[in-house]
């Protein structure tokens, strides 16, 4: 088989939604048979789709900037629209997780999820189908069409298996994305009429007037700003996580969140340079008040699951702080923080999962003392809260420090803000710890609860030892995503200090 | 390659330890980290006599670590002397300390899970002083905040040992919030974060300003400052201090390794490893001064008072490491390094010893529960007197040497800060002798105050743990006269080459030669009156301690309750972030967002639907009468559109 005409990131994308038919066909006897093929089928096809994806990380070529693996299929004709799809040294990493992820909550589910089984397979992976399409498209209808098909399946995950809240939690979820994207789409529709195509690669070379630039921006940050969550249209976000089951929170803080960043450096940065750097002041207190404020709410959190998403808000606030500083520290250390914060959110999340599935609630005060008899479980939360307050040695580290760098060489007030997360940070999740983990153990049925089992090691060792292992070596991602930055970054500051319309400059 | 394998066996223990501990037994994990301790002592030993002694400095590269554009760093194992100094230092202590952990340990049923962690703090330790760039210093820095927070939580059921451990860890976060903030500071201004391309090229910028919060700074001055806010934050200086006292909740080994010996050190390292760039820094300097003498007479007050006996240790370490810092702030970084040398050793004496009588006590702390002890255990008496006498800075002992220098050197600078920190610092002399023989008059003489079942049972400890005792015992009171001449003698240019720098100007380790002869007596003359003074008051049976407590009242207060700084700190920062919290949890998320965002929205959609259902009556001839009006409208309007035209 010839490698270099091979459709590996189509095959890759729609892998999982041919497992998805196959799941969905299963039937048999009795309910444990059903559960189980359908758990069995589903994270094999994903292992096939992570196997895949680590064959195409093989074969990235790090030296270059350029998309690779790139196809290009006519798509509508007359409207000249492309199935195109590509990966470059931004995206790679978030397939990646992506394909990583997915698996492991498959194969948790059987423990975790009680009904209905084979459906949560299903999504899982028409989920996977739609994620892997959105990292990689490399046209914008295309994209929009991944992007917001991400919805449905989550929007199921939260409705259908959530827990009390579901419905309320999955429509804020719903209405709060589809708000955003509604906007996105009339900019690139906006954008269609003016190139004529929405082919990402062409789309940014057009170069558009000042003010169009900035009210696609805006349409565009109203989407991905919702996504990410930037402060403060974050709100969705904790009722999502707390009613969601454990595989969507992984899914949903491991991956969706990365989505608004990536869309940031896909389209915001090299697409409307003027509005960015404009826009850029505003961004960062944005960023700073999300990094405080929702430290702090995240500090006098009494559910296990609200902290986490609490934090993952002040951790996505390093993210788009680096991303608009526009320094290769700030946009590189971004880029890393977002990787970093799938593994660790995920895991944390995966750790929670763990005692919810024994003690069946997320109150804080109904553990403590339960390192006397989950000792195994308490080593690896512990790394992974350790990853999540960014001591040095993990991967959380590099992100943090990268992106606070890039913060403090723009503003040293917004550097030293933000950096103020580093103490806040620390703060809740060892009180979260603490309360958990440590203490006397009041409570006597969390001190029956039994360790960690095979499957639960299975998910969690390999990403405690990946924290661990980019966190010593963050240069095997850096060294990937550097040519894709610079080259980003080149663009940007030739676009801002050679305007493309200079006539619409003097409307300044 | 010696350096490497010094570094690495801690790690290599531990992991071995840590990952297989169960499968190896507890007498396994024992043999394995004090064997690897053992060895890495020796190495280091050796790397003092090549590097130290020979003069063969060099830079090990290990692996790459970061790149992101022009930043770059790399893991790397930097020898020179001062960091063999501080490698000698670590792990004769630690070595100490692990075999000392095997007697002092042998009833907890996680002493192996102890011992990895010991080695685990030795590692990051060694990074910590080895590190050949600022983000590799500032991973040993976190490395040994995390294995503080794990040995001094280490009896992680009890609800103190927790919320010191945690407050070690947020403390110190805050300290290195601000050695971060230093670390991008000299990124911005020298482009790099290796020492070589820093300290190459200070000169050139010590004109230069740095736009920090709106104002223009003298950058080195700046970045020295921040640096600064770190080294408070480990080494417990005024400020930033309330952590060690409250980390003595951790076995008495972690104590005696991390929060005497070692890492509360660190701080001091620092400072002195920038000493290229804080000599351009005159303002820094000062302020380290002033912070460092007023913290050693501020913890020396307050450890007077305290009962309990580690307590009284751990002030006294607080006390120390101002002397330290004041040291360092009037350019005698040699004195500085060399009173970090020799108060290791005293000190961890001390803090062994203190653990041999808690050990023989039954776990009892407070020495008002004590006394009477001193025939039951006289080898550990021995060693306390030793470690104290060292402590007070009597003659012949390490202490002596090393305080003296450090008072005298801080005289000799002939400033004002300079003055004010050898008086407040020979006034500490007085108090640190009056304590410490408060502390061994309490400990060990007068009536036992303790039950007969705790008395009957007092023990002398075993040779696990009286070894280490005499090892550090020896360090205690010869270190002072072996490494003088080496580390602030006539040899020390040789010695220290280019680790530490000094402006010529600034030498006040070669002025504190030549001061006056009073400048020189007075500590001694002040130590020996504490001595005597405690002796009167406390050998006559403590009413007399009582009686002047109670005439001072007021102050002996303030004294006891630590200047109420944690009571203060509560107040101004816990509360109020809590609160904060919860008003933005409240107010800001549910009320204003929700509220006037997605909640709000389906409100008003709702009601708005039911106004609008409302019109739908059903009746034709509300529908008619609307079809009027609307016409009537129209018409109206397009009739207006025209007569305007």
């Amino acid at each position: 088989m010839n490698l270099e005409n091979f459709p590996l990131l189509s095959f890759m994308t729609f892998l999982p939604l041919v497992g998805a038919l196959f799941v969905m066909i299963i039937k048999g006897a009795n309910d444990e048979r059903v559960k189980n093929n359908a758990v069995n089928v589903g994270a094999f096809v994903s292992f096939v789709v992570f196997a895949l994806s680590c064959v195409m990380l093989f074969q990235f070529d790090k030296t270059t900037a350029d998309f690779q693996f790139v196809e290009n299929v006519i798509w509508f004709e007359g409207l000249n629209l492309t199935y195109s799809m590509g990966a470059d040294g931004i995206s790679v990493f978030f397939v990646m997780l992506s394909t990583l992820l997915t698996p492991l909550c498959i194969l948790l589910c059987k423990q975790s999820v009680k009904s209905r089984v084979r459906e949560y397979v299903c999504a899982l992976l028409v989920l996977e189908t739609f994620m892997i399409g959105t990292f990689c498209a490399l046209d914008g209808i295309l994209f929009y069409i991944f992007f917001e098909g991400v919805l449905l399946p989550m929007f199921l995950l939260i409705g259908v298996w959530g827990g009390p809240r579901r419905v309320y939690a999955a429509f804020k979820f719903f209405l709060f994305t589809l708000l955003g994207s509604v906007l996105m789409l009339i900019a690139l529709i906006y954008m269609f009429n003016e190139a004529g195509t929405t082919d990402i690669p062409t789309l940014m070379e057009q170069g558009y007037p000042y003010m169009a630039q900035m009210w696609l921006f805006v349409a565009f940050f109203a989407s991905f700003a919702v996504k990410m969550p930037m402060w403060p249209v974050h709100t969705w976000l904790p009722d999502a996580h707390v009613e969601a089951p454990t595989g969507g929170s992984v899914i949903l803080a491991g991956v969706l969140l990365k989505m608004g960043g990536y869309g940031f450096l896909r389209f915001s940065i090299p697409m409307f340079p003027e509005a960015v750097e404009y826009f850029a002041p505003m961004i960062f207190w944005l960023s700073v008040i999300a990094i405080i404020y929702t430290s702090l709410i995240a500090l006098v959190q009494d559910d296990m699951k609200k902290m986490i998403a609490y934090s993952s808000v002040a951790h996505m606030g390093y993210v788009t702080l680096g991303i608009f500083t526009a320094t290769t520290q700030g946009v590189e250390g971004a880029i890393f923080q977002m990787i970093s914060h799938g593994l660790i959110s995920a895991a944390l999340f995966l750790c929670v999962g763990v005692i919810y599935d024994r003690l069946h609630t997320r109150e804080i005060s109904r553990y403590g003392g339960i390192v006397k008899n989950m000792p195994k479980y308490a080593t690896l939360f512990m790394i992974f809260m350790l990853g999540s307050v960014g001591l040095p040695g993990t991967s959380g580290f590099v992100g943090e420090i990268l992106s606070l760098m890039g913060a403090f060489q723009i503003d040293t007030v917004i550097g030293t803000l933000a950096a103020s997360g580093l103490v806040l940070g620390a703060t809740y999740m060892l009180w979260l710890y603490r309360q958990v983990v440590f203490g006397p153990g009041k409570n006597k049925d969390a001190l029956k609860m039994s360790d960690v089992n095979g499957m639960e090691k299975f998910a969690l060792i390999p990403l405690a030892a990946m924290v661990l292992w980019i966190g010593v070596q963050p240069n095997f991602v850096l060294d990937r995503i550097a040519p894709s930055v610079e080259n980003l970054l080149a663009n940007y500051y030739e676009a801002i200090s050679l305007p493309t319309n200079e006539l619409a400059r003097l409307g300044r | 390659m010696l350096g490497l394998y010094a570094v690495f066996l801690p790690l290599a223990t531990f992991a071995i330890t840590f990952l297989f501990g169960g499968f190896l037994g507890n007498r396994m994990v024992q043999f394995v980290t004090c064997a690897g301790l053992i060895a890495s002592a020796v190495l280091s030993c050796l790397l003092f006599h090549d590097v130290a002694l020979l003069g063969n400095t060099s830079v090990e590269p290990v692996m790459i670590w970061i790149t992101s554009g022009n930043f770059n760093a790399d893991w790397a194992v930097r020898l020179d002397t001062l960091s063999v100094v501080m490698m000698c230092v670590i792990t004769i202590v630690s070595a100490c300390v692990h075999l000392y952990s095997v007697g002092y340990m042998s009833h907890d049923k996680a002493r192996a899970r102890f011992m990895s962690y010991l080695s685990l703090f030795t590692f990051a330790m060694l990074m910590l002083v080895t590190a050949d760039n600022l983000i590799q210093l500032f991973f040993g820095w976190e490395g040994v905040g995390l294995a503080s927070y794990l040995l001094i939580g280490f009896w992680n059921h009890k609800h103190s040992a927790n919320r010191a451990a945690m407050k070690a860890f947020i403390v110190n976060r805050v300290g290195d919030l601000g050695l971060a903030l230093g670390i991008f500071t000299l990124f911005m201004i020298f482009g790099s974060v290796q020492f070589d391309t820093i300290f190459a090229s200070v000169a050139q910028f010590k004109h230069e300003t740095f736009e920090f919060w709106g104002y223009e700074i003298h950058a080195l001055t700046l970045a020295c400052l921040l640096l600064f806010i770190g080294a408070c934050g480990k080494s417990a200086q005024l400020g930033l201090h309330t952590w060690l006292p409250d980390a003595m909740e951790g076995p008495t080994p972690v104590s005696a390794l991390i929060h005497a010996a070692t890492m509360v050190t660190a701080g001091i390292f620092l400072v002195a490893r920038f000493s290229p760039v804080y000599e351009y820094a005159p303002f820094a300097l000062e302020v380290v001064t002033y912070i460092g003498a007023l913290t050693a007479i501020v913890a020396a007050t307050i450890g007077m008072t305290q009962f309990d006996i580690k307590r009284v240790i751990a002030y006294s370490t607080m006390s120390q490491l101002g002397y330290m810092f004041f040291a360092l702030g009037v350019s005698a970084y040699g004195a500085a390094m060399f009173h970090l040398m020799t108060h290791a050793f005293f000190k961890a004496l001390l803090f062994l010893g203190a653990g041999s009588v808690i050990h023989a006590m039954s776990n009892e702390q407070d020495m008002r529960k004590m006394g009477g002890i001193w025939k039951k255990i006289p080898f550990t008496y021995a060693m306390m007197w030793i470690g104290s006498l060292a402590l007070a800075g009597i003659p012949l002992f390490a202490g002596y040497f090393s305080k003296d220098m450090v008072l005298e050197a801080a005289w000799a600078d002939q400033s004002a800060h300079g003055n004010l920190a050898y008086w407040l610092g020979v006034t500490a002399a007085f108090i640190t002798a009056f304590y410490s023989w408060r502390l061994i008059i309490m400990t060990f003489h007068g009536k036992p105050r303790a039950d007969e079942k705790t008395m009957a049972h007092v023990h002398e400890s075993p040779f696990v743990m009286t070894l280490p005792l005499f090892v550090l015992a020896i360090g205690a009171c010869g270190a002072g006269y072996v490494f003088y001449e080496l580390f602030v003698g006539h040899d020390r240019a040789l010695f220290w080459a280019d680790a530490l720098f000094v402006l010529t100007g600034n030498d006040t380790v070669e002025a504190a030669h030549h001061v006056p002869m009073w400048v020189k007596k007075t500590p001694l003359v002040v130590a020996v009156s504490g001595i005597v003074i405690a002796t009167l008051i406390y050998g006559t049976g403590g009413k007399f301690a009582g009686f002047v407590s109670r005439l001072l009242k007021p102050i002996h207060a303030l004294f006891f309750n630590k200047y109420y700084i944690d009571e203060l700190y509560h107040g101004v920062f816990q509360k109020p972030l809590i609160a904060l919290g919860r008003l933005f949890t409240k107010w800001g998320d549910q009320k204003m967002i929700n509220g006037l965002g997605p909640d709000g929205i389906a409100k008003i959609s709702q009601c708005g639907s039911q106004i609008l259902s409302k019109i739908q009556t059903g009746f034709v001839y509300h529908y008619a009468f609307m079809m009027m009006v609307g016409l009537i409208a129209i018409i109206s309007w397009i009739f207006y559109q025209m007569v305007m035209v």
